[in-house]
């Protein structure tokens, strides 16, 4: 079974482990049929997709539950978001759920990119515009980040698929400029986060707030949504979004 | 009533584990703020996963809420870097739900669970931007109220905190909150703060230290008595008689973040009578009050229906004493609601209690961690301190638990015990040798670790005249132990650091001097104590030094029968005598049984507060009082009141 949710609002400062746990206690009290590995300590077999960073928004984060052989039928997929919904913390909204096929892919393995909506602090207006082309322009960008404990030295710019400035909301406000940018990150073979990113516009950027909108599968050349919010659950499989949604 | 919520939010993205700031815990509570409402800030003064589980807070934060008349939220010690950023920012203290200024509650009230948190109080006082010293405090102050266990020596806070509520605290803070509403409902310039010290003083269990000076003489304290006509000589702690009336928490928050008991709690028992001279709690809490075993497995259900947690604990000081524990254990386990998927731990097992049947039974679902506590590493050193464990009831456990598969086992000792000799040190090498050897004749990786904590004599226990060991001598015994351990394999010691035995001793029987000290380790930068990278005992020197005191006046130094305590005007019930008939006896190695079962030692706890021991059955548990395994069941009169009302008998008193 795969779930697709939403993380707005105060939840963002929760972390991906403190996500995994709030689900198993949900799916508990939801007493929906899901799977226990073997072993001395059993716990229920669920798979989440790429870390969200700790306070990050999201409109699109999945999760697959691996359920008892006897039980995967009998459910309706159209009326988990409305049961699973209320048994969640405020700002977790369960948007679409799912039969997927044993032989899917992990989300880790599958999902190539995802679309984040970006606040910027510190700078914005044209001059954020002119950093934009020349992030754009560069055949590299090497930026400084930690990584298990080490500093390490990354070329970002082969994982920027898209990043632009979204005029239509440039707002100055006073003394502090706010910029919003959309972008389109790749996860492999090192994946971007929102963070990093902002640190190649240099010091005087300040990350305010991120959303992702978007996680994208690629396959034989098509892209789609792991779970498509308009495919709401009833079929048995998974719903392919044609083309890009935006 | 204002949110600070947008300027907190700014904050978050650069401090670590944002979620400890952000409320929204299941059950967490959105009370409006009113007229005619007490507003209560309950505290728990170290970190957000520390305090979160605390049953008492979250006891208090439901019955609040559930008056009319109150309303509460909570808030924690944020963590260094979250303070660096309050006070680089100017936003003060706020409480996690509605995130409210605590200088706009009426109250703030600490839970004290330990002694190393008091510096963190003054520094939560100082964010909330409320006077520290509750002399300078205003008609417009909020109230300073503290309880819990650390509240049975109030004097090193006693310059900080408006009133103490010594004891349970269901009734009691009622009885507050009717004081303070009908204060608050007097117009400013009619009301003053000594007013209502005085209506509280007048409160079963309520300590209004301001209402009290103390005198010394030859710079030991000669007497702390009331500076007022009309103030109780003594105060004396509050004992709820029946747990059946208190059903809670029935609503258990469940947080969104890591928390260190991240399970349900049910709380089957107060009180305990097992008689370890060591252990205050057990001393503070007499009698014994069980919960009925009907109510138990309700809460457990419901709880675990209301929470989703997987796991429950029963909570007392001593669960495998609860009547009929191993058919509630099966109980709950063998529901068929859970599903078989629901675990139950038991926070203190008893070694002669524990059989391969309560062991294979704990493990149906989940193999928790495995911990017994033997205390002493002879039979003569559990003979003082009154922990009777024989020797073949540890080996026999141990062997019980191997059997069933666990590869793990923890065993719990202090070092620094009155009479302690080197033998009884390396005791404890010995037991865990041998526990070792068990293991390994179920299986060939077993580990066994032995915690050792520096004992801390506390108040109101048998061992409150007794001078703690030294810095150094701790770390003498510590090496002498490892010494020991080195040449086993398989057996791991851990210990507690000495230093911070050394700080902890002088908050639990520093007078009302040690306030100074506080003040100037907590002005020295010295908060969270409680965590060794955090804490340095030499603020704590250099603060003695300043205000003319020294560690070995106020822990190391043995008092004699005559010298007056800190805290003899609160009483939790105990008789002087009793305590120090019980020291006496200690050094001279003779035991007492469970009262439980047997006679009654005239501790003062059930006839003085007109209560008895509430059980539900008159037949001690396996291993008999104390594992001493006498014969109990025949003859003699129970001095217990059974639950349930079956029967009652008079104390034998």
């Amino acid at each position: 079974m795969r779930l697709r949710f939403s993380k707005m609002g105060k939840i963002r400062f929760t972390s991906h482990r403190d996500v995994a746990r709030m689900w198993e206690r949900a799916l508990r009290r939801s007493r929906l049929p899901v799977a226990l590995s073997q072993g001395f300590s059993p716990h229920p077999l669920l798979s989440f997709g790429l870390a969200l960073p700790t306070g990050c928004e999201s409109q699109g984060e999945y999760l697959d539950a691996r359920l008892e052989d006897s039980g995967a039928d009998e459910l309706s997929y159209s009326e988990l978001p409305a049961l699973l919904t209320p048994l969640l913390p405020d700002g977790v909204v369960v948007q679409a759920a799912g039969l997927i096929g044993m032989a899917e892919g992990s989300l880790q393995q599958e999902v190539a990119s995802c679309d984040w909506e970006l606040e910027v602090n510190g700078v914005g207006g044209q001059e954020l515009q002119e950093r934009v082309e020349r992030m754009l322009a560069a055949p590299s960008l090497t930026i400084h980040r930690e990584r298990k404990g080490r500093q390490t030295e990354d070329d970002i710019r082969p994982a920027i698929l898209t990043l632009t400035m979204t005029q239509e909301n440039d707002l100055e406000q006073g003394e502090h400029p706010i910029g919003r940018l959309r972008a389109e990150l790749a996860t492999h073979p090192r994946g971007v986060r929102p963070g990093d990113l902002i640190s190649a516009f240099g010091t005087d950027v300040v990350l305010a707030r991120a959303c992702r909108t978007h996680q994208w599968i690629e396959r034989d050349g098509a892209r789609f949504e792991p779970l498509s919010v308009s495919g709401l659950g009833t079929d048995p499989v998974v719903v392919h979004a044609a083309g890009r949604a935006s | 009533m204002e949110t600070l919520w947008p300027q907190v939010e700014r904050l978050l993205l650069g401090v670590s584990k944002p979620a400890r700031y952000i409320g929204g815990e299941q059950g967490a509570q959105y009370p409006v703020h009113g007229p005619g409402k007490v507003a209560w800030l309950l505290l728990y003064p170290d970190t957000y996963e520390i305090g979160l589980p605390n049953q008492g807070l979250q006891i208090l934060y439901e019955i609040l809420n559930e008056r009319d008349d109150a309303v509460a939220e909570r808030a924690y010690a944020p963590w260094v870097d979250m303070e660096a950023a309050m006070r680089a920012a100017g936003v003060p203290l706020f409480s996690v739900e509605q995130h409210v200024a605590a200088r706009d509650f009426d109250v703030m009230a600490f839970n004290l669970s330990a002694e190393l948190v008091y510096t963190n109080v003054l520094n939560l006082l100082d964010l909330a931007d409320v006077p520290l010293h509750a002399a300078d405090r205003g008609t417009d102050d909020p109230w300073v109220i503290a309880g819990g266990h650390c509240a049975f020596n109030p004097e090193p806070l006693a310059d900080f905190v408006d009133v103490f509520a010594l004891g349970d605290g269901e009734e009691i803070v009622g009885e507050i909150n009717a004081a303070l509403r009908d204060w608050l409902a007097t117009p400013s310039p009619d009301r003053s703060r000594d007013d209502l010290r005085l209506t509280l003083a007048g409160i079963d269990g309520a300590y209004v230290p301001a209402l009290y000076t103390s005198t010394y003489e030859n710079g030991r304290l000669v007497a702390t008595a009331p500076n007022r006509p009309g103030v109780p000589a003594e105060v004396a702690k509050r004992t709820v008689n029946d747990l059946a009336d208190w059903p809670y928490p029935a609503r258990p928050l469940v947080p969104l973040t890591e928390v260190v008991h991240d399970r349900l709690n049910v709380e089957v028992f107060r009180g305990c009578t097992r008689g370890c001279r060591f252990c205050q709690a057990g001393m503070i809490t007499r009698p014994v009050r069980e919960r009925p075993a009907q109510q138990v497995k309700e809460m457990v259900s419901k709880g675990l229906a209301w929470s989703g947690h997987d796991e429950v604990t029963l909570t007392s000081l001593s669960t495998a004493d609860f009547s009929g524990i191993e058919d509630t254990v099966r109980d709950i386990i063998d529901d068929p609601v859970h599903q078989g998927r629901v675990s139950v731990s038991l926070p203190s097992l008893r070694v002669d209690a524990f059989t391969v049947g309560t062991a294979a039974q704990i493990q149906k679902v989940r193999r928790t961690g495995l911990t017994f506590a033997p205390e002493g590493g002879t039979w003569r050193m559990r003979q003082v301190i009154n922990k009777l464990i024989t020797e073949e009831d540890l080996y026999s456990a141990v062997d019980a638990a191997f059997s069933q598969g666990w590869r793990r086992v923890k065993l719990y000792f202090l070092i620094g015990l009155p009479t302690e000799r080197d033998e009884d040190v390396i005791g404890i090498a010995e037991l865990g040798k041998h526990c070792v050897e068990i293991g390994r004749r179920h299986s060939k990786s077993v580990t066994v670790v032995a915690s050792v904590g520096g004992f801390v004599p506390k108040p109101h226990t048998p061992f409150q005249w007794f001078g703690q060991d030294t810095v150094d001598e701790l770390q003498r015994k510590v090496n002498l132990l490892r010494e020991h351990a080195r040449s086993t394999r398989g057996l791991t010691i851990r210990w507690h650091e000495p230093a911070a035995s050394a700080a902890e001793g002088l908050a639990s029987r520093g007078d009302r001097r040690m306030g100074a000290v506080i003040e100037r380790v907590w002005r020295a930068g010295g908060t969270f104590q409680e965590w060794s990278e955090r804490f340095d005992l030499a603020l704590w020197e250099e603060a003695l030094a300043a205000e003319g005191l020294s560690l070995h006046e106020v822990a190391h130094r043995d008092r004699d029968g005559q010298e007056p305590l800190p805290w003899d005007h609160i009483s939790a019930g105990l008789h002087r005598d009793f305590l120090w008939t019980d020291w006496q006896d200690a050094l001279a190695e003779a035991v007492v049984e469970d009262c439980r079962w047997t006679p009654c030692y005239d501790c003062g706890a059930c006839t003085g507060l007109g209560l008895e021991h509430v059980v539900a059955s008159p037949i001690p548990p396996a291993g008999g009082s104390q594992g001493t395994g006498q014969d109990l069941s025949v003859g003699g009169r129970i001095p217990v009141r059974l639950v349930g009302g079956v029967r009652s008998v008079a104390g034998t008193g």
